[in-house]
C-alpha cells in the first residue's frame, strides 16, 4: 500500500515538475536563486526581460 | 527465469501487434473499432522503443552515460540546465507538438484509414524517432550545436546554407498555411470568432495577474484562463443566436485573412508580451489538455471507423487534395511520421537540458512516438465520421460545386452517401450556418473529436460545446504558432541581414524590427491571400508545399546524421539513417517532380498555369494573378529541390571520400569530460 501511495506521489510531483518547466515556472526559479531576488513584480518584469530575447527565438513545430 | 518471462512478455506484445496491424490492414467492407488502432500503434511503438532504439544505442551511437552533457559542462542556470530527464520529455514534446499531426493525417484520410495509419506507426519507429534521436544525441555531443551548425560543419558551409534557406521556407509556408486553416475555420462562425477574440482579453488579464497579484504563478493563471476560456464558448452560443452581435463577428474568409496578418504584424513587431506571453501559456495548457483528453476518450469509448480502408481517391482523383497515393500521402500526413521541423528543436533547447547521453534514447525516440499517437488520434477523429460529412466538410466548393444540393449530388456519386439535410442537421447541431467547403483539416477534426464525445458525455446536446472547443482548441493553437513562427522567422532574417548591415542585425532597432516583421508577414500572408483566393481551396497547393519543404528539411537533418554516422566508423550501420533519407528522397522529389510538371491541372502548378493562360477568354486581373501564383509555387518548389541536392551531393562526396580513404574521417565533436554527476545513470 505504502508504495503504490509513493508511486502515486512521485507520479504527480514528476508531473507537476514537467508542467512547472513547460510554464516557465521552473526558469522563474533558477532565475530568482540565481540574482538572489525574492519574487515581486518588479523581479518577474526583469525575468520576463532577460528571458524573453531567449524564448522568442525558440521555433515551435508544426 | 527473467529472460525466459522477458521472451514471453516481448514475444506476446509482438504478437498482439501483428494481430491488430493484421486487422488493420486485412479488414475490407465492414466498419473496423478503432480500439484495433489503438493497440497496433502500441505494439509498435513498444517494440520499437525496447529493440530498434535500443540497437542504434547501444551499436551506433555507444551512448556514454559516464560523458558529461553539455547542460553539466556548461551549466549557467539560464540555457544550460541539467534537467530531469522526464522533465525534459514532457518539454521536448511539448515543443514539437505543433498542429501538423492532426491537420495532416485528417487530411490524409482522404485515402482511407489504411494508408494513413501505416506510415504513422513505419515511418515514427524507423524514420522520425531515429531522426529525432540521433540529432540530439549529436547535438549534444556538440554543446547543443543548432542542425544548420552541424551542417556546416560535418558536411560543408553549403549544408549550412541550405538548411537555413529551407528553415526560412518552411516557416514561411507553414505561417501561411496555419493561417489558411484558421481563416477557414472561422469564417462566416460568429461563435468560433467570438471564442477566439475573447482569448485576447483573457490573456490580458492573465498578464496583469502574472505580473501585478501573483507573479510568475503561470500553472495557476494558466487553470484560471482556461477557466475562462471555457465560459467564452458557453456564451459563444449567445453571440451566434443574436442577429446584431453575430453581425459583429461574422467575417469573410478575406476579412479574416487580413486581420490574421495585421495580428501577426502586431505580434512580430510590438512589445506585445503582456498579450502573447499568458496566450502562449493558455494555448499550451489547452494543447496538452486536449491532447490528453482526447486520448484518455478514444481509449475509453473505442468509437467505431466509418472511413473504409481504402478510398477510391488512391488513384489521385482526391477532392481534398489531388495526387496519387505514392508520394502524396507521405507529403500530406508530414509531422506525424517524420518531421525536418523536429531536428531544429533536438538541436535547440533539449540538448541544453539534458543530463546523461543516455537519456536521449527516451526523450528523441520517446517523444516522437507521443508526436505518432497524436497522429493516430487525428486519424481515429477523422475516420469516425461518415465519408460523405468527411468529403462534404474538405472538399472545395471548385471541386463539388457551390450550391448543398450540388456538392451532396457529387459526393453521393463518388459512393459516399449524404444529403443537404444531413449536412444542415450537422451543421444546426454544431451552431454552425454550414460545414460545406471548410477546407483545412481544422473543422473536419473538431466535428470528428465533438461526434466522439458527444456519444458518451452529454449527447447531441452538448455537440455545439464539443465541436467549439475542439476549434478553438486548434485556432488558439495554430495563432500560437503563427506568432512565435513570424518572431523567429524576423530574428533568423534580421541575424542574417545584420551581415550585410549591422544595425539591421539589430534586435532593438526600431526601423529594421518593422522592415523585416513587414517582409515575413508578406512573405506568409502571400500564400495566405493566394489561398483564399484559390477555387480550389488553397489547401490543395499549400499543404504540399508545405509538406514538401517539411521532408526536405528532413532530408537535410537525415544526411547530416548519415555523415555523422560514416565519420564514426560505423559504416557498417547507417542503413539507420539512409534508408529512411533514400525513401525521403524518392518521396519529396517526386512528389516535387508531380507539383511541378504533372499535366494533371490540379496537381502540376505549370499545367495549371498554362490551363488559365490558355483560356480563350480574356484573360481578368484575377486570372492573371492565379497564373502567377501558380509559376511562384512550381519555383519555390524547383529551388528547394536544386537546394537539396547540393547538399545530398555533397553529403554523398563526403561519404565517398571517407569510405575510399581519400579523406579523413574526423568528427567535430566536443572533447570527452568525465561526468560528476553521480544520480542514476538514465
Amino acid at each position: 500500500m505504502n508504495r503504490i501511495r509513493r508511486m502515486i506521489s512521485d507520479l504527480a510531483s514528476t508531473a507537476i515538475a514537467i508542467l512547472r518547466e513547460i510554464f516557465d515556472e521552473a526558469a522563474y526559479a533558477r532565475f530568482l536563486s540565481r540574482v538572489g531576488l525574492a519574487s515581486s513584480s518588479e523581479a518577474y518584469a526583469a525575468f520576463r526581460q532577460e528571458f524573453e530575447e531567449a524564448k522568442v527565438r525558440r521555433p515551435k513545430c508544426c | 527465469m527473467n529472460k525466459t518471462l522477458a521472451i514471453l512478455g516481448w514475444g506476446t506484445v509482438a504478437l498482439l501487434g501483428a494481430v491488430a496491424v493484421g486487422t488493420v490492414a486485412m479488414q475490407r467492407g465492414e466498419p473496423i473499432n478503432s480500439l484495433w488502432l489503438v493497440v497496433a500503434a502500441t505494439c509498435c511503438y513498444a517494440l520499437g522503443y525496447r529493440f530498434y532504439s535500443k540497437f542504434i544505442a547501444v551499436k551506433i551511437l555507444a551512448l556514454d552515460g559516464l560523458r558529461a552533457t553539455p547542460a553539466e559542462r556548461l551549466e549557467n542556470g539560464r540555457d544550460f540546465v541539467v534537467t530531469n530527464k522526464w522533465v525534459v520529455f514532457g518539454h521536448h514534446f511539448a515543443a514539437i507538438a505543433g498542429p501538423g499531426p492532426l491537420v495532416g493525417p485528417v487530411l490524409a484520410a482522404q485515402f482511407g484509414y489504411l494508408p494513413g495509419t501505416m506510415w504513422v506507426l513505419a515511418g515514427a519507429v524507423f524514420a522520425g524517432c531515429v531522426q529525432d534521436f540521433v540529432i540530439l544525441l549529436f547535438s549534444v555531443r556538440r554543446d547543443g550545436k543548432s542542425l544548420t551548425a552541424m551542417a556546416k560543419d560535418e558536411i560543408r558551409p553549403v549544408g549550412g546554407f541550405v538548411a537555413y534557406v529551407a528553415v526560412i521556407a518552411i516557416l514561411i509556408i507553414l505561417l501561411g498555411v496555419c493561417a489558411l486553416i484558421v481563416v477557414n475555420a472561422l469564417k462566416s462562425s460568429p461563435w468560433g470568432t467570438f471564442t477566439i477574440a475573447m482569448t485576447m482579453p483573457i490573456a490580458l488579464l492573465m498578464g496583469v495577474y502574472l505580473r501585478r497579484i501573483r507573479p510568475g504563478k503561470v500553472l495557476e493563471v494558466s487553470a484560471l484562463g482556461f477557466v475562462l476560456v471555457l465560459a467564452a464558448i458557453w456564451g459563444g452560443q449567445y453571440v451566434s443566436q443574436n442577429p446584431a452581435l453575430a453581425r459583429l463577428f461574422t467575417f469573410s474568409a478575406p476579412t479574416l485573412a487580413i486581420l490574421i496578418m495585421v495580428y501577426g504584424f502586431a505580434a512580430s513587431a510590438l512589445p506585445v508580451w503582456l498579450l502573447l506571453a499568458p496566450r502562449d501559456y493558455l494555448s499550451t495548457f489547452v494543447k496538452l489538455g486536449t491532447i490528453a483528453l482526447l486520448g484518455v476518450g478514444i481509449v475509453a469509448l473505442h468509437p467505431t471507423l466509418h472511413m473504409p480502408a481504402l478510398t477510391r481517391f488512391v488513384d489521385g482523383t482526391g477532392p481534398v487534395f489531388a495526387g496519387k497515393i505514392f508520394p502524396f500521402a507521405f507529403i500530406t500526413i508530414a509531422c506525424g511520421a517524420i518531421s525536418g521541423f523536429h531536428a531544429l528543436i533536438s538541436s535547440g533547447t533539449t540538448p541544453k537540458l539534458i543530463a546523461r547521453e543516455t537519456q536521449t534514447r527516451m526523450v528523441g525516440y520517446g517523444a516522437m512516438m507521443a508526436e505518432s499517437a497524436v497522429a493516430v488520434m487525428a486519424i481515429i477523429a477523422a475516420c469516425v465520421m461518415q465519408p460523405g460529412i468527411y468529403f462534404a466538410i474538405n472538399s472545395p466548393a471548385g471541386v463539388v460545386g457551390q450550391s448543398p444540393a450540388a456538392a451532396a449530388a457529387t459526393i453521393s456519386s463518388w459512393g459516399f452517401p449524404v444529403t443537404a439535410a444531413d449536412m444542415q442537421a450537422l451543421a444546426h447541431a454544431v451552431g454552425e450556418l454550414t460545414l460545406y467547403n471548410r477546407t483545412g483539416g481544422a473543422p473536419a477534426f473538431a466535428v470528428g473529436m465533438a461526434h466522439i464525445f458527444s456519444h458518451s458525455l452529454g449527447g447531441e446536446t452538448l455537440m455545439a460545446l464539443w465541436y467549439h472547443f475542439a476549434l478553438m482548441f486548434e485556432a488558439l493553437f495554430i495563432l500560437t504558432v503563427l506568432d512565435a513562427g513570424t518572431r523567429v522567422a524576423r530574428f533568423m532574417v534580421q541575424d542574417a541581414l545584420g551581415h550585410v548591415y549591422k544595425p539591421l542585425g539589430r534586435t532593438s532597432w526600431y526601423p529594421s524590427i518593422l522592415a523585416t516583421s513587414a517582409l515575413i508577414v508578406a512573405a506568409w500572408g502571400y500564400f495566405l491571400w493566394q489561398g483564399v483566393k484559390d477555387p480550389l481551396g488553397g489547401i490543395n497547393s499549400l499543404w504540399p508545399l508545405f509538406g514538401i519543404s517539411n521532408q526536405l528539411l528532413a532530408t537535410v537533418a537525415l544526411c547530416v546524421a548519415t555523415t555523422i554516422i560514416i565519420k564514426m566508423h560505423r559504416a557498417k550501420y547507417a542503413a539507420v539513417t539512409l534508408v529512411p533519407l533514400a525513401w525521403l528522397v524518392a518521396v519529396t522529389f517526386t512528389a516535387s517532380w508531380h507539383k511541378i510538371f504533372d499535366s494533371n491541372t490540379r496537381v502540376g502548378f505549370l499545367a495549371q498555369a498554362r490551363a488559365l493562360a490558355a483560356s480563350p477568354a480574356p484573360i481578368s486581373g484575377a486570372t492573371a494573378q492565379l497564373i502567377f501564383n501558380n509559376r511562384l509555387d512550381a519555383a519555390v518548389t524547383g529551388v528547394l529541390v536544386i537546394m537539396v541536392t547540393l547538399v545530398l551531393v555533397e553529403s554523398l562526396r563526403q561519404w565517398m571520400g571517407i569510405l575510399n580513404g581519400a579523406k579523413e574521417a574526423r568528427v567535430k565533436e566536443s572533447p570527452f569530460v568525465r561526468t560528476r554527476l553521480v544520480e542514476e545513470q538514465g
